[in-house]
């Protein structure tokens, strides 16, 4: 069950993925990475962190799918021509990140063994609010600076 | 399904952004790759923190996530700023500060 779980997920994300870099239109490009998001939760599911699942969903993709298609709706997301730049370097490069990290992992060695989860979301919140309140901190000063930012620059009647 | 078949998914997924943020036309195309690639680091090591069981795997994953939020909102408005001065999202013609 679990395991024809995980190929379902595993192949969605894949076959996500791929769309994603081979879609010609913007727009389904930004849903196939939805997609993938989505099985990414999936997954998530499965190693036992069902925390991470949620915020998965409703944070990143959510945010990420909105912000995309707001910007694609003004922004135009069709290109006219060739569907890649430099298909064949790019497609070498990506075989070889893969093969790379593949066999750095492989000489590392992965732990064996049941995925026993991350922490309940309590766990993970306590965490949070005590051992990394500083980091929570400046992750909410770094929120607000990406929103001022994001404000300043798409402002529309910028003195410049 | 073990932690090396989520590994090998993760890496899978990690190589087609790397292959989309080289090949994509578009920047929208480009961010849209990175959060493939970003989303693939996030898959190990919340599979890698499961399975030795440690708590700082998730708090590492949600941070990450919140940043990658804030960047992609800070990414597009800048996408929104090159389309209004230059007309144009495609790679290719955003080329001024390329010596």
């Amino acid at each position: 069950m679990r395991d024809a779980a995980f190929w379902i997920l595993a192949g969605t994300l894949l076959a996500a993925a791929a769309a994603v870099v081979t879609a010609r239109s913007l727009f389904r490009a930004a849903f196939a990475l939805a997609l993938a998001l989505a099985s990414t939760a999936g997954l998530y599911l499965l190693a036992a962190a069902p925390l991470l699942a949620a915020v998965q969903i409703l944070l990143y993709t959510g945010g990420v799918l909105t912000l995309v298609v707001f910007a694609l709706v003004i922004a135009g997301g069709e290109t006219e021509g060739a569907r890649w730049r430099r298909p064949v370097p790019s497609l070498a490069t990506a075989i070889v990140v893969f093969i790379a990290l593949a066999r750095i992992v492989g000489r590392a060695g992965l732990p064996p063994g049941p995925f026993a989860g991350v922490g309940t979301g309590a766990a993970i919140g306590r965490a949070i609010l005590s051992e990394y309140l500083v980091a929570f901190e400046l992750l909410s000063v770094l929120l607000l600076g990406a929103v001022f930012g994001a404000l300043l620059l798409a402002r529309r009647d910028r003195a410049s | 399904m073990t932690l090396t078949h989520v590994i090998v998914v993760a890496l899978a997924m990690f190589a087609i952004g790397v292959f989309g943020v080289l090949a994509r036309r578009h920047v929208v195309g480009v961010l849209l790759s990175i959060e493939l690639m970003f989303n693939a680091v996030n898959l190990a090591i919340v599979a890698i923190a499961s399975s030795r069981g440690a708590l700082e795997g998730g708090v590492l994953v949600l941070f990450g996530i919140a940043i990658t939020v804030a960047e992609i909102a800070v990414g597009l408005a800048l996408v929104l700023v090159a389309h209004r001065v230059r007309k144009t999202g495609a790679l290719d013609d955003l080329d001024t500060l390329k010596g």
